[in-house]
């Protein structure tokens, strides 16, 4: 395997993800068979090759700072799984 | 023949002349859908009357003489990872289950300006990831020339809605080939057209440096009338081109003397289905005896493009559904220890099996110790890719490929094996990685009668030709003008 469970489970942490015992088997074995897949890249002679992050050619745009209407505050929290006061409501952030 | 078998074209020309009015148009293709939507399960959110009423203000402008638009009174269905002001935008997840966008997406304002009505939001595969709509939380959408097959995806609802005349036109999103291969399994026209052609605004993303919106029709012409509406810079969208406005419809010529169309032979060989090997061969004549100068080239790099594809696609797709956190809007879990178990429980209950792994997937590639061997390395693939394409395009002036290696399957058939099911994608991924636009056209049927597409690929921002060349394609074949029996 080249992703192994340790990996699986550290990868999950980070993506803010719970797994079952049963889910971490199958998502080893998956994620395993994906990546060795995407290893045939590692046989490409990349030297040198500038990365593409985007096929257009823009850098940054820029619109004019003025302000603007914005969205109502209430239709924006009518989504909020939780509101209170004109606020969404969180749980305790700070102990 | 009913109201609900014409094109776009057609209909809009009879509610123009006033041979029908839009109620008309609506009652009948609302009829169809209560025929057929059963049995097929395109739709998500049918927008009954919110059509009628938009139909009723449509025909009192017609009657006063006034331009409603080259879609006055068109019923249109779109994907449903696009936003729509106060309708249900669910990405077919349970973590948007209940969403509903405040705002419309620019291509659903440019629609409504065409005078397009909106009837309904089609099913998907969870977030747009997935081959064959299988992995959507809410339902099933089966292939209406099979009702045990798939349609293909992730854009699945709108081509089977295509396909059972169950709208005029419709929306989806391709990153990978979310439209062309759905649109090549149920037999209609599906265009993604060049990165930054269409607004993303309002598109829910999957993988922003991939995703683009396009147009599935029944014809060719449909979807050039469908690209003249969404097309166009906004300024909402920074990765949106200026190039003016085109009007694609001048495409739609059947000529195509002269023009060079270039065939990968190495490409298109192992792995492919033997009727849709056939199939393209087949169209290689077509396209050689109306005119078309056949030439061979080498795309080396293409194959090593599905691989490059599934990291950095979910690489993005890591960092862009980060944002769901079950605070600001989505799904929220009921019980929670403190805020991190909140996040956790939120987006373990909100998320389904395949936006999980391709989550985890892409946190992988950027993690720590694997960034440089996977993301930076198909990132520099994705050069390579790119330059092997400009070279072709100095020989011919479009490529002809498969849409998809084969024909709709069965239900479960492939999703035990997730790689198997990644490979049907072999053929369309490459467009998305140089941001190239392509266009799959009905090009025959398999020994079951299940339907073949053909791809052509042009140049960015080439979609003249591209149309041009799938048109006169249409035009020399009869496989558009066959129909599902249901």
């Amino acid at each position: 395997m080249s992703v192994s469970k340790e990996d699986v489970k550290h990868i999950a942490k980070l993506s803010k993800l719970y797994l079952s015992e049963d889910e971490l088997e199958k998502y080893t074995k998956d994620l395993s068979s994906i990546v060795d897949f995407a290893n045939e890249l590692s046989s490409i002679h990349v030297d040198g090759v500038k990365p593409t992050a985007h096929i257009l050619d823009i850098k940054n745009v820029f619109r004019k700072d003025e302000r603007q209407k914005s969205y109502d505050r209430e239709e924006i929290l009518k989504n909020a799984p939780l509101k209170e006061a004109g606020c969404i409501n969180v749980p305790k952030v700070v102990e | 023949m009913e109201l609900y078998n014409l094109t776009l074209r057609e209909i809009s020309e009879k509610i123009k002349n006033k041979e029908v009015s839009i109620k008309e148009v609506l009652d009948n293709v609302f009829q169809r859908i209560d025929d057929v939507e059963k049995k097929v399960d395109a739709y998500v959110t049918l927008t009954r009357d919110a059509a009628y009423k938009r139909a009723e203000e449509l025909q009192e402008r017609l009657d006063r003489g006034e331009d409603i638009g080259i879609l006055g009174g068109v019923p249109i269905a779109i994907k449903d990872n696009i936003c729509t002001n106060g309708v249900k935008t669910t990405c077919a997840s349970k973590m948007l289950e209940n969403f509903v966008p405040i705002y419309d997406a620019t291509v659903i304002k440019r629609l409504n300006d065409a005078g397009a009505i909106v009837i309904g939001k089609t099913n998907m595969d969870e977030f747009a990831m997935g081959s064959s709509t299988e992995s959507s939380y809410i339902k099933k959408t089966k292939n209406p020339w099979d009702l045990e097959k798939v349609p293909g995806g992730s854009s699945g609802g709108s081509a089977a809605a295509i396909s059972s005349d169950m709208a005029y036109a419709a929306l989806g999103s391709d990153t990978g080939g979310s439209i062309r291969q759905p649109a090549s399994y149920c037999s209609v026209v599906g265009l993604k057209p060049t990165y930054g052609l269409i607004s993303r605004f309002g598109l829910i993303a999957y993988a922003s440096s991939l995703d683009q919106i396009g147009p599935f029709g029944k014809n060719v012409e449909d979807v050039a009338l469908m690209l003249n509406v969404i097309a166009g810079h906004d300024e909402k969208d920074t990765t949106s081109a200026d190039i003016g406005k085109k009007d694609y419809t001048e495409s739609i010529v059947n000529d195509i003397k002269g023009l060079k169309i270039g065939v990968p032979h190495e490409f298109v060989n192992e792995g492919v289905h033997e009727d849709v090997k056939e199939a393209y061969y087949h169209a290689i004549e077509t396209l050689k005896s109306a005119g078309a100068e056949i030439i061979d080239i080498d795309l080396e790099y293409a194959k090593y493009s599905l691989a490059t594809y599934y990291i950095i696609a979910t690489a993005e797709a890591s960092s862009n559904l980060g944002r769901y956190d079950g605070i600001r809007y989505g799904y929220r879990t009921s019980e929670f220890d403190d805020l991190d178990d909140l996040y956790n429980k939120s987006r373990t209950e909100g998320f389904g099996t395949e936006v999980k792994r391709r989550i985890m997937l892409g946190t992988y590639v950027l993690s720590s110790g694997y960034y440089d061997a996977y993301y930076k390395r198909a990132q520099q693939v994705r050069t390579l890719i790119i330059d092997n394409f400009k070279k072709a395009f100095e020989q011919c002036d479009a490529i002809v490929i498969p849409t998809a290696p084969n024909t709709a399957f069965k239900f479960g058939a492939k999703t035990e094996n997730p790689l198997e099911m990644y490979l049907e994608d072999i053929y369309t991924v490459p467009v998305n990685i140089a941001g190239l636009p392509g266009i799959s056209v009905p090009g025959g049927f398999d020994k079951d009668h299940m339907p073949i597409g053909i791809q052509f690929i042009s140049k960015a921002f080439d979609e003249e030709k591209l149309l041009r060349i799938a048109y006169t394609f249409e035009q020399n074949t009869d496989y558009h003008k066959n129909k599902p029996n249901i």
